[in-house]
Order: structure tokens, then C-alpha cells, then sequence
């Protein structure tokens, strides 16, 4: 298998057995959630940039949101995926303890947000497909983030990418938190990384709250009761394919994880590009617009009364 | 100001708190101000404090009073319930802890939507009930906040929203995340039918909630005091380590920061509801359909 690289963008990968679906021989299978939370977390994983790197040629960063500032924890820009230009937004939580500051640690603010919208308005416009990546702990909680509006931007996000008429491929390649993941992840195509997770709040958030504690035997629990990791999510229909991992982790053979992970795209891009623009939006609309609906059930109202 | 017909509280629910001392259904204890006034008193007053201008949390029977003309609130979509996605067990199972808010509200999930009118104009709305789990956003509030812009978006009718919710549901996880994402799209749907959606940010409104739908309206309008906000103040205050401002994340420092259009007292909210109705809707052709 060839090595994806700068010299051989997506264009020119070629299918994984591994790569489709559930990896059946999978040796990350029998993790449990918290040691796959422990290895979305591992301060080696490769990030947005290291993808980039690997599976995109030409890539051009654009910086700026135009209303306040620029976000390090968001990374956009421009660039070819194979023979097709891209625009590519994502998450970058950095590794060495500068570049953690200067990216605050992937939780992105507002600013970061309007410069993803502003991407994907860029990229409606000129018709270019977009790839996120997301990987974040969650979008930044602080004073200044909420006087610049962080809800407003999240929301503004969902709304703007449930309408784009391009193709859409997000990539939950680390940590999905919650509504600042959301933010960059409407997508005809949600793929995830096997060990990466993707969860309404971390698990130790949601130990905090139900157990009013998180030690480290609750936020397992909480881990695992949220079902967080890509197989059950694949059940749930949150996403719609779990790339392979190498054993160990994505860390452990950076290149082999990109090389699984650029086949995927590659061939979702295929596939999406023969869609018209209207069906685009609309695909993306009915697939999030059924989420969960497999669990509604019809309840009389009057019959509830007699519970318990 | 007209009154609807819904029926009084249910009594279950009285019940249902610990048994109070009996002076507590008499008084009320303003949390602001801390005047102790008499509870019927306040309740005419539209459950707002007589003397400093407190707004208490009211039920969606006591909203719905208060806001759509007399007899005519249709609710639609209230036969949907969620079973148990997730099969979440913390210190109790989900399906046990729906069962008793279930019970104790009398309906399915945390809001109610249908349709209604205000001073004549017809239009589509939703309540939530913060007493229902905390107003928390799972598959079914998602469901039938998207189903209501469907619906306004199929009859040309414009929407309002009464927010209160603490954010997404825990218990449905990643399902309660994706609803954030539906209801949003449904709103793209009602802007491109040029429906105008007023969004009323009542107390509290956060988290995931605030991150969608509840931030997209045309006209964003928010009770005084409301607690508006993305995170708890206890997680942005580790996160800034310094003070907060005294009135952050209350509707007043939003609308200081330019993310409300305007503050309404709850005396005023009708009447501005169908100004602004009003005034959004002539432009528009209608379709009503009694």
C-alpha cells in the first residue's frame, strides 16, 4: 500500500479492504469507550494540519473572520484534493505547549466559527467541495466568547451548512464535543476514525452533572453510557462510515491512518459530485432532519397519566 | 387581555414537590428583591414581583394563557415520545425518570407546539417546559420544532418560540446533539419561504438550545433578567479566571453586546408579538387555512 503523501494526494489512493464500514479484524475492536476517549485524546494524534499535510496539495490558509479576529483553534483554507479544488476547514488543538495557547487547545470562538462560515459561503459560491475535520473538546466557554456570541455563531454554522449546495464530507478525526463540533460538522457524509468519539458533552461533564463527581470510574461510566465511540454511533445513525485505524491508534502509523482516511473521502467526493446542487442540500437536509427518528414512537398523551 | 380556556395547573403536580409548609401556598418570596407578596397577588400580575419587576418562570399553561387569543391553540405533534436510544442508566434509567416527568406533566416531551393566534393573526408556536426535564432538547423537542417550521413553512404562516431549556439531553447523547443541526435546517427552510420567526428567550435559555434555534430568529427578543448564556458561569469563570460582570449572560448583557433585538416585559409581550407580526407579515402573501 502505497504511503499517502505530499507527492500523492487523495486523487491517487486506492481502496483499503479495511476501509469500508465496520472493520470487521479490526485489533482496536474491544476497546472500551474510555480508552478510545484516551486515545482521541492522545496529544500524538495526528491533527487537522497533519491531514492536510498528507492528503491535500497546494493548500492555501486563509486567515480571518473579517468582524474581529483570527482563530487559531479553526484551520481554513484552499487546496487540491487530488485533481479537485477543495475548501478545508478544521480543528487544530496543536502539540507543543505554544502552539496549544496560540490554538487554544482546539476550543474555538466565535471568531473562529464566522471564519468557517465565511468558508463555506466561499465555497457555495464557487462551487468547491468542502472537507472538515473536526476535533475539538468543545467551543471556547469564556467571558469574551459569549460577549462575541457564541451561540449566535454555532447556530448561524447549522443553519449555513444545512443550505450549501456543494458536497459536504466531514471527518470526526479526535474529539467531537458537542455543538462546537456540530458547528463544522453538517455533512452529506459524516466519516469517523474508529478510536476518535463524538458525544453531546465530555464524559466528564457528564459525571460532573450526574453523579455531582468525576472520578475517573464515573467518567468511565459516563463514557461509556453516552455511546460516544464510531461503532455505536454507526448504529445510531449519527455517522455514516468508521475509517480503520492502525493498530494502537492513528499515532502509531500517521500515514497508514491518512491513507484510510483519503480513500473514504475520495470516494464520497466521487459519488457526490454527480449530484445536482439542489439534491446536495437536500440529501443533507433528510439525512439530519431523520436523526433519531427510529426511536420516536406515538404515545398517547392520556395514557401517560396512568404510568406508574 | 384575552384568556384562553386551558385548564388550571394540574393538581398532581402540586403533589408531586415535597409537601410544602402551608405558608408557601400562600406567599412568594422574591428571589430579587426578596419582598414576600402574596402569591395570588403575583400570579395576577402575571407572575412578575409587584414591586422590583422580577419575571418567575411560568408553565406552559400559564404562557399560553397570557400570550394566544381565547380558544384558539391547537396543539399538534403531542402523541410523540422517545423510547430509550441509548438504553442510559445513571443513578436511575432513563425510561424511569421519563415515566415520572411523563406523569408529573401530563405530556410526552419537554414542549408543546401547534397553532395558534394572537390578536387575530394566525401563527405557528411552541412552548417549552422547563419543568420537564429541564426543557432539555432530545430527538422528540427536536422533532417537533422542525415538524412546527415545516408546518408554518407549508401554510404560510410566521413562528414563534418561547425558549426555556437548560441545552441538549444527556441521556440521548449524540442524538440530542443532532438535533441542534434538524431544527436548525428547518429554520433555513422557513427563511427561504420569507416567514419571519420571532425566537422569545425566556428564562433560562442554554447550552445546546441557545446554539441553535433559539439564536436564529429573524427577530431574537428576550424577558428581562432571562439567564441567556452557551456554558455555565461556574465553567466560563474557570475558563477566564477573573470576575465575571454581575449581569453576565443575563438578557441584559446580551442585548449590550448586540446579540438581542430588544428586552420585553412579560406585560408587553403580546401586544409586541402582534405588532411585530404585523408589521413582518404584510409584505408577504398568505395561505391561511382555518
Amino acid at each position: 500500500m502505497p504511503p499517502a503523501g505530499k507527492h500523492n494526494p487523495g486523487g491517487h489512493l486506492r481502496s483499503h479492504p479495511a476501509a469500508k464500514g465496520a472493520p470487521a479484524e479490526s485489533p482496536n475492536q474491544g476497546l472500551s469507550a474510555i480508552e478510545r476517549v484516551r486515545l482521541a485524546r492522545n496529544p500524538m494524534r495526528p491533527q487537522t494540519l497533519d491531514y492536510v499535510d498528507a492528503l491535500f496539495s497546494e493548500f492555501f490558509e486563509l486567515h480571518g473572520d473579517r468582524r474581529f479576529g483570527d482563530d487559531g483553534a479553526i484551520v481554513a483554507g484552499l487546496g487540491y484534493f487530488g485533481k479537485h479544488p477543495v475548501a478545508i476547514v478544521g480543528h487544530q488543538r496543536g502539540k507543543t505547549t505554544p502552539e496549544r495557547i496560540k490554538r487554544n487547545f482546539g476550543s474555538a470562538r466565535p471568531e473562529g466559527y464566522r471564519k468557517a462560515a465565511r468558508l463555506f459561503d466561499l465555497a457555495n459560491r464557487f462551487n468547491l467541495p468542502v472537507i472538515t475535520f473536526v476535533d475539538t473538546q468543545g467551543a471556547d466557554p469564556g467571558l469574551g466568547a459569549e460577549e462575541r456570541g457564541q451561540n449566535e455563531a454555532i447556530a448561524h454554522n447549522l443553519e449555513l451548512m444545512s443550505r450549501l449546495e456543494v458536497p459536504v464530507i466531514c471527518c470526526v478525526i479526535g474529539e467531537g464535543g458537542s455543538g462546537g463540533a456540530l458547528a463544522i460538522g453538517v455533512g452529506n457524509v459524516v466519516l469517523m476514525q474508529e478510536n476518535a468519539c463524538y458525544s453531546v458533552i465530555t464524559p466528564e461533564g457528564c459525571a460532573a452533572i450526574l453523579w455531582r463527581e468525576a472520578t475517573e470510574e464515573n467518567v468511565a461510566i459516563a463514557a461509556s453510557a453516552m455511546k460516544l465511540s464510531a461503532p455505536d454511533l454507526l448504529e445510531l445513525g449519527v455517522i455514516d462510515e468508521i475509517i480503520a485505524e492502525p493498530p494502537g491508534g492513528a499515532h502509531t502509523a500517521p500515514a497508514e491512518a491518512a491513507h484510510n482516511l483519503g480513500v473514504a473521502i475520495a470516494r464520497h467526493l466521487e459519488r457526490l459530485k454527480t449530484l445536482g446542487p439542489a439534491q446536495l442540500r437536500r440529501d443533507r437536509e433528510r439525512k439530519f432532519a431523520a436523526m433519531g427518528n427510529a426511536f420516536l414512537q406515538r404515545q398517547g398523551v392520556e395514557n401517560t397519566r396512568s404510568i406508574g | 387581555m384575552a384568556q384562553n380556556t386551558e385548564p388550571q395547573p394540574d393538581p398532581a403536580r402540586a403533589n408531586a414537590q415535597p409537601a410544602p409548609a402551608p405558608s408557601d401556598d400562600i406567599w412568594t418570596k422574591c428571589p430579587t428583591c426578596k419582598e414576600i407578596a402574596f402569591r395570588k397577588e403575583v400570579e395576577r400580575n402575571l407572575n412578575v414581583c409587584p414591586k422590583c419587576g422580577h419575571h418567575f418562570r411560568l408553565t406552559v399553561s400559564q404562557r399560553l394563557a397570557i400570550t394566544v387569543d381565547r380558544g384558539s391553540w391547537r396543539e399538534m405533534f403531542s402523541e410523540l415520545a422517545i423510547g430509550d436510544p441509548l438504553k442510559f442508566v445513571d443513578s436511575r434509567p432513563y425510561t424511569k425518570r421519563m415515566a415520572q416527568a411523563r406523569e408529573t406533566s401530563g405530556r410526552n416531551d419537554a414542549v408543546v407546539v401547534g397553532a395558534a393566534a394572537i390578536e387575530d393573526r394566525p401563527l405557528a408556536l411552541a412552548i417549552m417546559d422547563f419543568e420537564f426535564m429541564g426543557g432539555s432538547m432530545g430527538v422528540v423537542v427536536g422533532e417537533k420544532i422542525a415538524r412546527l417550521f415545516d408546518f408554518a413553512a407549508r401554510r404560510g404562516l410566521p413562528v414563534v418560540v418561547f425558549v426555556a431549556s437548560g441545552g441538549a439531553r444527556m441521556q440521548e447523547g449524540a442524538l440530542s446533539l443532532m438535533q441542534m443541526a434538524k431544527t436548525s435546517a428547518a429554520i433555513a427552510r422557513l427563511r427561504d419561504a420569507r416567514l419571519p420567526y420571532i425566537s422569545v428567550m425566556c428564562d433560562p435559555t442554554t447550552g445546546g438550545v441557545a446554539a441553535s434555534f433559539a439564536m436564529l430568529g429573524d427577530l431574537n427578543i428576550a424577558e428581562p433578567g432571562a439567564l441567556i448564556g452557551f456554558a455555565g458561569r461556574r465553567v466560563s469563570k474557570q475558563t477566564v479566571n477573573q470576575e465575571l460582570p454581575e449581569d453576565f449572560q443575563r438578557a441584559e448583557f446580551l442585548l449590550a453586546h448586540g446579540m438581542l433585538d430588544a428586552i420585553v416585559p412579560r406585560h408587553q409581550m403580546r401586544f409586541t408579538l402582534s405588532r411585530l407580526l404585523t408589521m413582518l407579515a404584510r409584505r408577504h402573501p398568505r395561505r391561511i387555512r382555518k
